[in-house]
């Protein structure tokens, strides 16, 4: 029962940052279908940006709240940036954008380097998230509660804003149908740059939290950004439902592989499953129903 | 329609003519210049690009021409790369003997998977065979179901991922971080002797001539004309009654099989096979070369992936940081504002030299209209 349940909150740990990092990219991706490569990068600018925060506060607590927003500025901004100077070049070509995405994300990763310095950094982790939490003689961390009711809360967030604003309103009608949307008198240029600055913020967020499982490195989004790209992929474009649901799936997945195995194995199994179930659901779990024949 | 006839004729024979000179140029500079003017350290290097080169060629018949955005070459110059090292490590220990490093990181036995390897032979058909198999069966499950673009493009690199995580995690068997190093021969030959070095260049240049005159040969054959059509219009080619899926697994597992020959030929000239060179940074980075040497351009690939090796090595010798920029810079500038790559500013140039040509309507099939964008 303990180990079940140990392995349970693991996996649902894994979940959840995995969530946080696909987010924001299940937005961006579903939004122009454009796969950002840098959005890894986008989530080591809100970590660095925790650890720059911390220099100025002496309290972790006060720090790690000024940096949650903070880090969705920094992040939501570079979005914006990378959006209005090379993305809404290359909306025709979104393989090609992969490609430039991905120089942009080796340039952010070399400047974090030589600005911060190739070895890793720590922020501290604010007193009252330390120790655990005893849950049914399982001691759980609270730093791993507390980004479990993030990604949470992140999504509930996400979900009123698609649901109940008008902005959440013309970016489901641009995901459903651009060209009808604009018709309609939607600015899709305007909605684009919003979804984008929204999509790297949840980055940014992401990258904070990150801060409080370990230390900060250049290559901080690299290491989460192939797995984020899985759950979209897995998940299905559109609706973030699809995201949730796979990035929990593929959490428990994980922990439980890579509990009766190892690590390694269980990396090698997940993507297998995923190619196994990507022929039952090309389309990934959910999908918009369109004609089209893509 | 018999002027059309003869134009078509008399161009097939002429481009015919210059691929035969091309390649005759080619040949006198890879088995004559370039080893006499060059020194051992110079000729290792190139050797060791132009097994770069391999992959690049197979990349630019997938990508350029078929449109499939693979980030998971690494995987397939990968296993070729880790056979061939295996090979090269049990021959080391001699018969029914034990690589060193498994001595030190394992049990002191030798993986059944690794027995294979023992035969010569054997190692020779499997380094072909395990990643075109591979290719061949991934191709087949991603490309029936219609998994394409981005999806395909994330499913390659998460590959990637996973199989260079797979490395890393079983030292006992696979050297882990390090890899397999410290080779002593090949198929016999001492591998320290100068000129068994320069035998290696002479195969690894013959084996990339072969390659670029197997897809100068596929391009211009009805498969290369579907390929294309694949690209640009999917739908259009299913409609017509061809099965696309079909089309893109042979091109995929031909790139595969190219490099996984490239990586099998790395191993003895580089003496060093890791993780490092197969994951998903040296996965995407056999693309940039691609990229501006041009995708769908028969040499483009080569000539440009030659190109970034050399200057990878000459930069990162003298200032580190400043290849991660310059890489960094090459993708964004020639991915978002030349997309035909070199290739295409010398298209331009040759088409306003002979601006009394007739105009032809069709788009030239080198440069990608919208790249996959129908994906």
């Amino acid at each position: 029962m303990d180990v079940l349940f140990s392995q349970l909150f693991a996996g649902l740990s894994l979940g959840s940052v995995l969530l946080l990092a696909a987010l924001g990219l299940a937005l961006t991706f579903g939004q122009m279908g454009v796969i950002n490569m840098a959005h890894g990068e986008f989530m080591m600018a809100g970590a660095y940006t925790a650890f720059v925060v911390q220099g100025i506060f002496s309290s972790a607590g006060v720090s790690l709240l000024v940096s949650l927003p903070l880090g969705f500025l920094v992040g939501g901004v570079l979005g914006l940036l990378l959006e209005a100077t090379l993305i809404h070049r290359m909306y025709r070509r979104p393989l090609d954008t992969l490609l430039v995405t991905w120089g942009v994300a080796l340039v952010l990763q070399q400047l974090a380097r030589d600005i911060f310095g190739a070895p890793n950094v720590d922020v501290r982790a604010p007193a009252w998230l330390s120790g655990a939490v005893d849950v049914f003689g399982v001691g759980i961390p609270k730093t791993r509660l507390f980004i479990l009711a993030l990604a949470i809360v992140c999504v509930v967030a996400l979900a009123l804003v698609l649901k109940l604003t008008p902005l959440g309103r013309r970016i489901r009608a641009v995901v459903q149908n651009r060209d009808l949307a604009e018709a309609s008198g939607i600015s899709t240029r305007r909605t684009d740059r919003l979804t984008f600055f929204i999509g790297s913020g949840l980055a940014g967020i992401a990258g904070v939290a990150l801060t409080l499982l370990g230390s900060v490195g250049p290559t901080l989004g690299t290491n989460y950004i192939v797995d984020a790209f899985l759950v979209v992929v897995a998940g299905g474009i559109g609706q973030i439902k699809g995201t949730v649901i796979a990035a929990f799936a593929l959490g428990l997945l994980q922990a439980t592989i890579e509990f009766s195995t190892t690590a390694s194995l269980a990396k090698v199994l997940v993507f297998v499953v995923i190619v196994i179930f990507l022929q039952v659901r090309p389309q990934g779990l959910v999908s918009v129903r369109t004609r089209s024949l893509a | 329609m018999t002027t059309i006839q003869t134009t078509v004729g008399g161009l097939y024979r002429s481009s015919r003519a210059r691929a035969v000179t091309g390649f005759g140029v080619a040949a006198i500079l890879l088995f004559a210049v370039a080893p006499a003017t060059m020194t051992m350290f110079r000729l290792g290097l190139l050797a060791k690009f132009l097994c770069l080169a391999m992959v690049a060629v197979g990349i630019g018949l997938a990508w350029g021409r078929g449109g499939m955005l693979t980030l998971g070459q690494g995987v397939f110059f990968g296993l070729g790369a880790y056979i061939m090292a295996m090979h090269l490590k049990l021959a080391d220990a001699g018969p029914g003997g034990v690589p060193d490093f498994m001595m030190l990181y394992g049990s002191g036995e030798v993986p059944w998977w690794w027995e294979p390897m023992r035969s010569p032979v054997l190692t020779i058909v499997l380094v072909v065979a395990v990643p075109t198999g591979l290719a061949i069966l991934l191709g087949l499950a991603v490309f029936t179901r219609r998994v394409r673009g981005a999806y395909f493009a994330i499913l390659s690199q998460a590959l990637a991922a996973a199989f260079a995580i797979l490395l890393i995690g079983q030292q006992a068997t696979t050297g882990g971080t390090n890899g397999l190093n410290g080779f002593r021969s090949f198929f016999g030959y001492d591998l320290s002797d100068p000129l068994n070095k320069r035998m290696l260049f002479f195969i690894a240049a013959g084996a990339l001539l072969v390659m670029v005159a197997v897809v100068r040969q596929l391009m211009h054959s009805r498969f290369g004309e579907l390929l294309v059509a694949v690209r640009d219009q999917e739908n259009r080619v299913r409609f017509l009654g061809y099965d696309p899926a079909k089309v893109k697994v042979v091109a995929y597992a031909v790139a595969a099989a190219m490099a996984a020959i490239g990586g099998a030929l790395f191993v003895p000239i580089v003496g060093i096979i890791s993780p490092a060179d197969v994951g998903v940074v040296p996965s995407i980075g056999f693309l940039i070369g691609v990229a501006i040497g041009g995708r769908a351009t028969l040499l483009g690939p080569v000539l440009g992936s030659i190109a970034v090796s050399w200057a990878q090595t000459s930069l990162s010798e003298s200032f580190p940081s400043g290849w991660i920029y310059f890489q960094g810079a090459l993708f964004i500038l020639v991915v978002a504002f030349l997309p035909g790559g070199l290739a295409s500013l010398v298209g331009k140039w040759r088409r306003r030299r002979t601006t009394q040509d007739p105009p032809d309507g069709a788009p030239h099939p080198s440069v990608p209209a919208t790249s996959g964008s129908a994906a």
